[in-house]
């Protein structure tokens, strides 16, 4: 930490690199700012949501290197020289991915302001493996909370995902 | 030319009945929405509120220099400095005997509860602001305040408002037939006293506010995540002394849940355009999570005294209810006690009924409608008690509620009560029968009982549990929607409600769609926004369906009409010849002949400047039509619930839910299906898990989600869902209110059911929600210190 701290901390501001979504860039920074806020304000990618900030909702959640982390718990000088991916990276040029695709067709969202997180959540846990019971699905979604929905449309939508062998998830 | 006034028949419409998915998920799913705090706003201050942190204190002075001093803060606000804008916050439901109590936008002298505001810190940034809120110095002088509806009514007990004789904020009582001289001839009555406790609305996104004055056209804009964008810019203009046209309120596209609390007029509201004004520059508040939980508007909290009388055969003769509801600090509307007054009696025919509350003010955050409204409380207090007449006769609770069931040839059914809207409660339509017989084909309540008996030998305790409902839905006064064909040959709907995940761009484009049969890619939907349509009332009470509803389709006709005249008038043929289809009007025996909804724009609308119209042809496509319901349509459904409890931690499981639900015609089977499982999902909330606490003195004891435990995807299981479709004869759509049916019945059919898994231990359960150690309690006699 740069002895800038004990100063005003308003004041005091550091330089990062980060890669988002693919694009590498390099910027000064409150030292207080949270990641959320730098996402979301700074970097201008305002689809990474906050709903309790405090590490509960799991509304804010992005990858950050191979994990799904809550952005509301980090400050953005955490993320110096890491690889982040946020909600914007999933669709490309406005095609959903198959698992945005599955929220639609199976109304996995309401609001819409728990779904980023969730999304993400379930990004980094489906590259550890398929999902393939309800019950693994249920786990899946639980560290994030949605209000709207009572999570039917989001277990429906991560069993009618594909798995390797072919068949939709949780073959009964 | 064919005008259709009603649909009925949904297998004839092209759109409506179908399950459309959504046109807003795009946007949602890629981190598109437009939510209050991810709109480019740039240059805006923003605000953060310092909150009283006394339950109950006399302010002796407030220094603010400090807070003032510190770089990037830009201003700080006292009541001291607002005053033009210290005027009465005003109950949306009142009642002429209401001990009247002021509500101001910011405290004044008085703090009356955790997280009244205080002062607002204006800065360059959030960070600053909350920097600067630690060193304003105020000096309390505490006073003695009560923590509970409890408390408050005690006698001697401190009076929330000082100067008020009494914490009593109203006492009214309904009766329909002669429930005392029943009591007293009844062959059976019994009692109990059910208490339910506070909950949260908890939408995802919290509130937010955002306002700039805009010198060029000399307005007021104001963004607000709010439910009821009329509704707000109306108390502003009110308040401030404008007309409604200075201001423009825009509840943005996508609003993160509402759920109630956001249909509610607050403080913060007033504070942030008005200080906006005052420094000349665009300000924000976006509310956190910790403000969420001490100044956002919560419910439920009643205890109901509850007496019911009934025959051999379980026949009800009289019911009689006194409930306490806790009003919070201040009155902020009797919609919620009022609403609990008038659904206690539901499906059942109930010739003698006394039903009488007692509100009181305590020094806790207001309470206000969230999704259930009352309800569920009413529905504790009939249900539990349909249980208990059962158990006391030996019967099956099935069979005691099936004998006592309005049969579907009494409709129109009064009640003898009146409902919150002011109308005679009396049901329009329904089949309660059908829904109860929904479950029992589901559930073999002979198989059941045999199971459970089975099971209770391997120490595994099971219980079922069911709860029936009727429910308020689709109130007054009125919505409204205006319909336009533009420029492009499309059709524009604009609606005065704003939605919070609901879906109205998709299914008022269905409604246009069809009432116009033209192509449903040709309509598009907008809201939320003061400057598209004049006047509006919201998004609340599951009402927009059938006042929404109601008024697309007739502004949609209308505008039909039109479009087919002026295409009339343009081939010169007789209107009768014309059909719509896709995005032109064509002769119906020779589709060749016609012309295209953007030529008929061009003529109607655009016109020739300075020449004469044909005398019988259309101008200017645009119809607005507001629909003025005569009166609530009913809703209804039951719930059925089998649960195993476990008597060493006092877990609850839920091994099926069963949910039947009537809500009249469904225009689209996906979205009220959303919404009836995410209202499932409070309802098990409120049934098991939520619950805010505070201590005897009004400290609140659950700020975070560390401590007020929302259910996850681990704790809702998916219900089994049906239908039963009895056609609201209320509206030209034949609809009801979807959105709170889910809720309304779950903490009745949980704790039905958890008592019924624990008859052999005898044990009652009094009070909800049922978290381990009140299940406990119930089971080993436990005494719990309850506030
Ligand atoms: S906002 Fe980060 S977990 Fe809730
Ligand atoms: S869709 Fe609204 S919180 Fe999940």
């Amino acid at each position: 930490m740069s002895e800038a701290v004990e100063l005003d901390p308003a004041e005091a501001k550091m330089w990062i690199t980060v890669t988002i979504n693919g694009s590498k860039g390099t910027y000064l920074v409150d030292q207080r700012l949270t990641l959320a806020d730098f996402i979301r304000k700074q970097v201008g990618l305002p689809g990474t949501h906050l709903g309790c900030e405090h590490g509960s909702c799991g509304a804010c959640t992005i990858i950050m290197g191979d994990k799904a982390v809550r952005s509301c718990l980090l400050l953005a000088a955490q993320a110096d020289r890491e690889s982040i991916e946020t909600v914007e990276s999933l669709a490309e040029d406005g095609v959903l991915s198959p698992l945005q695709e599955a929220f639609h067709a199976n109304h996995a969202l309401q609001c819409g302001y728990c779904t980023s997180g969730f999304l993400m959540s379930l990004v980094a846990r489906l590259r550890e493996g398929p999902i393939e019971s309800e019950a693994q699905a249920r786990e899946a979604l639980s560290g994030n909370i949605c209000r709207c929905t009572g999570y039917t449309g989001m277990v429906a939508a991560l069993m009618s995902l594909p798995t390797p062998n072919g068949q939709s998830g949780g073959a009964q | 030319m064919t005008q259709l006034s009603e649909v009925r028949d949904l297998e004839k419409t092209a759109n409506l009945g179908t399950g459309m998915l959504r046109r807003e998920d795009q946007r949602l799913l890629t981190g598109g929405g437009q939510f209050l705090d991810d709109l480019p706003f740039g240059d805006f201050y923003e605000a953060a509120i310092l909150r009283s942190n006394y339950a109950h204190a006399r302010i002796l002075s407030i220094d603010t220099e400090a807070a003032k001093s510190l770089n990037g803060v830009i201003a700080v606000f006292t009541a001291s400095e607002l005053g033009p804008i210290l005027k009465d916050l005003p109950p949306k439901v009142t009642n002429p005997k209401l001990n009247y109590q002021v509500r101001l936008p910011i405290v004044k002298e008085y703090a009356r509860y955790i997280g009244e505001p205080v002062a607002v810190v204006v800065a360059e940034n959030r960070y600053i602001a909350e920097d600067a809120l630690e060193l304003i110095e105020v000096e309390y002088e505490p006073l003695e305040s009560v923590g509970s509806t409890a408390q408050a009514l005690k006698e001697g007990a401190p009076p929330v408002h000082i100067g008020s004789e009494t914490n009593v904020a109203v006492h009214l009582i309904q009766q329909a037939g002669d429930p005392e001289a029943a009591l007293k001839s009844s062959p059976h009555v019994l009692r109990e006293t059910l208490h339910v406790a506070r909950g949260g609305g908890h939408s995802i996104e919290a509130r937010a506010v955002a306002a700039r004055f805009d010198g060029p056209t000399q307005q007021l804009i104001v963004w607000d995540n709010t439910q009821a964008p009329h509704y707000v810019r109306q108390m502003l203009a009110t308040i401030y002394g404008v007309s409604e046209d200075e201001i423009r309120l825009i509840a943005p596209a996508d609003i993160g849940g509402g759920f109630g609390p956001k249909a509610q007029f607050y403080g913060e509201e007033v504070l942030i355009p008005w200080i906006a004004m005052e420094l000349n520059h665009p300000v924000k508040w976006i509310e956190d999570r910790w403000e969420n939980f001490i100044s956002a508007t919560m419910e439920r909290t009643q205890t109901h005294h509850v007496e019911v009388g009934f025959d051999d055969d379980g026949r009800l003769l009289v019911l009689k209810d006194v409930f306490e509801h806790d009003q919070g600090a201040y009155c902020v509307g009797l919609k919620v006690p009022t609403i609990t007054m008038s659904t206690l009696p539901g499906p059942y025919v109930i010739p003698n009924i006394h039903s009488e509350l007692i509100s009181c003010y305590t020094n806790i955050v207001p309470t206000s409608s969230l999704r259930g409204a009352g309800r569920p409380q009413a529905v504790v207090a009939m249900e539990r008690m349909m249980d208990r007449i059962a158990e006391h006769l030996g019967l099956e609770p099935a069979e005691v509620r099936r004998r006592n069931l309005i049969q579907p040839d009494q409709f129109p059914y009064a009640v003898g009560l009146t409902f919150r809207d002011g109308s005679p409660l009396t049901y329009d339509s329904g089949n309660y029968p059908a829904l109860l017989d929904g479950v029992l084909e589901r559930i073999d309540l002979a198989e059941f009982r045999a199971e459970q008996i089975e099971a209770r030998k391997s120490g595994k305790f099971l219980g079922l549990g069911l709860a029936m409902f009727v429910e308020g839905t689709g109130i007054g006064p009125y919505e409204g929607a205006r319909v336009r064909l533009t420029n492009t040959g499309r059709v524009m709907v604009s609606l005065a409600a704003s939605p919070q995940g609901q879906g109205y761009e998709t299914v008022y484009a269905q409604v246009a769609a069809d009432a116009i049969g033209c192509d449903i890619d040709l309509v598009s939907v907008r809201h939320g926004d003061t400057s598209f349509i004049p006047y509006g009332q919201g998004t609340f009470a599951s009402r927009i369906t059938s006042t929404a509803g109601p008024a697309v389709w007739q502004a949609s006709t209308q505008v039909k009409v039109d479009i087919i005249d002026v295409a009339a008038s343009m081939l010169k043929i007789d209107s009768g010849e014309l059909v719509i289809r896709g995005d032109r009007v064509e002769v119906g025996d020779d589709p060749e002949k016609g012309v295209s909804l953007a030529e008929i724009a061009s003529i109607a609308n655009v016109g020739r400047h300075g020449m004469s119209v044909a005398r019988n042809q259309p101008v200017a496509i645009e119809r607005t039509s507001y629909f003025k319901p005569s009166q609530a349509a009913y809703s209804s459904g039951i719930s059925a619930i089998i649960v195993s409890v476990d008597v060493e931690t006092g877990k609850i499981e839920i091994l099926r839910s069963i949910l039947g639900h009537d809500c009249g015609t469904v225009l689209n089977p996906l979205l009220v299906e959303g919404q009836v499982l995410g209202g499932h999902a409070h309802g098990i909330g409120n049934a098991i898990y939520e619950e805010a606490k505070y201590s005897k003195d009004g400290q609140p004891l659950t700020v975070s989600y560390l401590d007020y435990a929302l259910p996850t995807a681990m704790e809702v299981p998916t219900p089994e869902l049906f239908h039963v479709v009895s056609p609201s004869p209320l509206n030209p759509l034949g609809v009801k209110g979807s959105g709170e049916g889910g809720t309304v019945p779950l903490p009745a059919s949980v704790a039905n059911a958890v008592e019924d898994a624990l008859r052999p231990f005898g044990a009652r359960i009094r009070e909800i929600p049922l978290t381990p150690d009140r299940v406990l309690a119930a089971i080993y006699g436990f005494q719990r210190d309850e506030t």
